[in-house]
């Protein structure tokens, strides 16, 4: 408990480097993780947090880094969790998104932690959930989350994010492309960026024209923002609408999405802890290898193996 | 269930115009499964160490051709040890003259590679020196 406490204890003062550690903590799910992440539990839900997502290359990175700035300007404190891939053939990764942010790495008021999303879909959700977590309870007032791609993405961001700003640029794909995508469905916020190249008034009518085809979620209409990134063009626009956004979600819509990213979550604990107690039990008695060798010699599937053990479980709990 | 895997970071302190070397070594790290945070160009020693800060990383290695090792590595190691990040293993790679090497040594920089170096060693360093239980 001592680590655990310590970390939190600090962390809550704002110290960077326990946040740090607290980070590193969830993203290893070491011993310490749940006792931190129980410890915070009652710190949390203060922050503003919002997902951006988009294919590599259309701006993100550069766009947060103007957001920052502008939101340092208007005296918020932020965090930034940037996500990036880790490769399935390695399980390296390479956590670039740091080069377009750097100038902010001596401001106080902004922490930015790169994050791999290590080939463990339910796993970095969490973990990103957490590090909101943390840097919520460390007094940052908003969050931006930085993920590569939409839908078939890791990360869902929608169960993290209750704002989902979508990055797109002129000329990355059409409107199929982005249906296939899962884009349309995620968005709260549009943002055509490099709205200086040709085709970006474009981009704007073919998004506006598929948002008209959809069904939409609740009143909102999510708004289209043209941006220039590297200049800055449009940024302010952004967080007008991100503010807006943040209005919306306080008419109940949000009280609604909110208990559905706690349900869920919710459900994925249930899941871990019944896995990780059967698992334990199964291993224990030597019973995992035996029912291993069974699948393998087809005299029994993995439906019905699943079923007999816990049936067995339950059994015996209710005898207890 | 822990997962740990070794974070570094990839740092250019200075005025370098290229990056190339750092590139090539941090995308051996990767390929060898490490988990690399690079900066970009021309980061200053506060810009470094603060970003050793925040991503909690295991390794630095520096990079420089510009010749201002003995200017940049000192400052860097030095908010290193005032931020009480020792346990942080640190490497450098470049441009750096023979008779360099010993002081850098003393400030706490455990090995410094010069060109030509085989990724392979790099990797084998980072891999036998890193604090796996900190």
């Amino acid at each position: 408990m001592a680590v655990a406490s310590q970390i939190v204890t600090s962390l809550l003062q704002g110290n960077r480097r326990a946040v740090a550690k607290a980070i590193t903590h969830v993203e290893d799910r070491t011993s310490e993780a749940e006792k931190i992440t129980a410890l915070l539990y009652p710190h949390t839900g203060k922050a503003q947090v919002i997902g951006i997502t988009g294919s590599g290359g259309v701006g993100k990175s550069t766009l947060i880094e103007k957001l920052v700035r502008e939101l340092r300007r208007g005296g918020k404190t932020v965090g930034v969790i940037a996500v990036d891939p880790t490769s399935p053939f390695s399980g390296g990764a390479f956590l670039g998104d740091r080069i377009r942010m750097q100038d902010l790495s001596t401001d106080e008021g902004v922490f930015i932690r790169s994050m791999a999303t290590r080939n463990n879909p339910g796993g970095l959700a969490r973990a990103t959930m957490d590090t909101v977590r943390i840097l919520d309870a460390s007094g940052k007032d908003i969050i931006l989350i930085e993920t590569v791609g939409a839908g078939q993405s890791e990360v869902d961001i929608i169960k993290i994010a209750p704002t989902v700003v979508v990055v797109l640029a002129p000329g990355f794909g059409d409107a199929i492309q982005a249906i296939k995508a899962g884009i349309m469905e995620i968005g709260d916020i549009f943002v055509i960026n490099k709205s200086d190249r040709e085709g970006a008034d474009k981009a704007v009518i073919n998004i506006r024209a598929m948002l008209q085809l959809g069904t939409q979620r609740g009143k909102w209409m999510p708004p289209i923002v043209k941006t220039t990134a590297t200049t800055g063009a449009g940024v302010s626009e952004l967080l007008e609408k991100i503010g807006e956004h943040r209005e919306y979600l306080s008419t109940g819509e949000a009280s609604q999405r909110q208990r559905r990213i706690v349900r869920e979550e919710f459900e994925e604990a249930i899941k871990r802890k019944t896995a990780e107690h059967i698992l334990n039990a199964l291993q224990k008695e030597g019973e995992l290898d035996n029912l291993i060798s069974k699948l393998l010699a087809k005299e029994i599937d993995p439906m019905s193996a699943a079923e007999e053990v816990l049936n067995r479980i339950l059994t015996r709990s209710k005898r207890r | 269930m822990t997962e740990k895997k070794i974070r570094i970071l990839v740092a250019k302190p200075g005025l370098d115009s290229h990056d190339r070397g750092a590139k090539v070594v941090a995308r051996a790290l990767r390929d060898s499964g490490m988990e690399v945070i690079y900066t970009g160009l021309r980061q200053t020693p506060e810009q470094i160490v603060e970003t050793v800060l925040q991503e909690d990383v295991d390794v630095l290695g520096l990079s420089i051709l510009s010749g201002a090792h003995m200017t940049h590595f000192p400052k860097i190691m030095n908010l290193m040890k005032q931020k009480d990040l020792k346990d942080v293993l640190v490497f450098a790679g470049g441009i750096i003259p023979e008779e360099d090497i010993e002081p850098l040594q003393k400030l706490g920089i455990r090995e410094i590679f010069g060109p030509g170096t085989p990724t392979e060693t790099v990797i084998d360093f980072v891999k036998k020196n890193v604090q796996k239980s900190r």
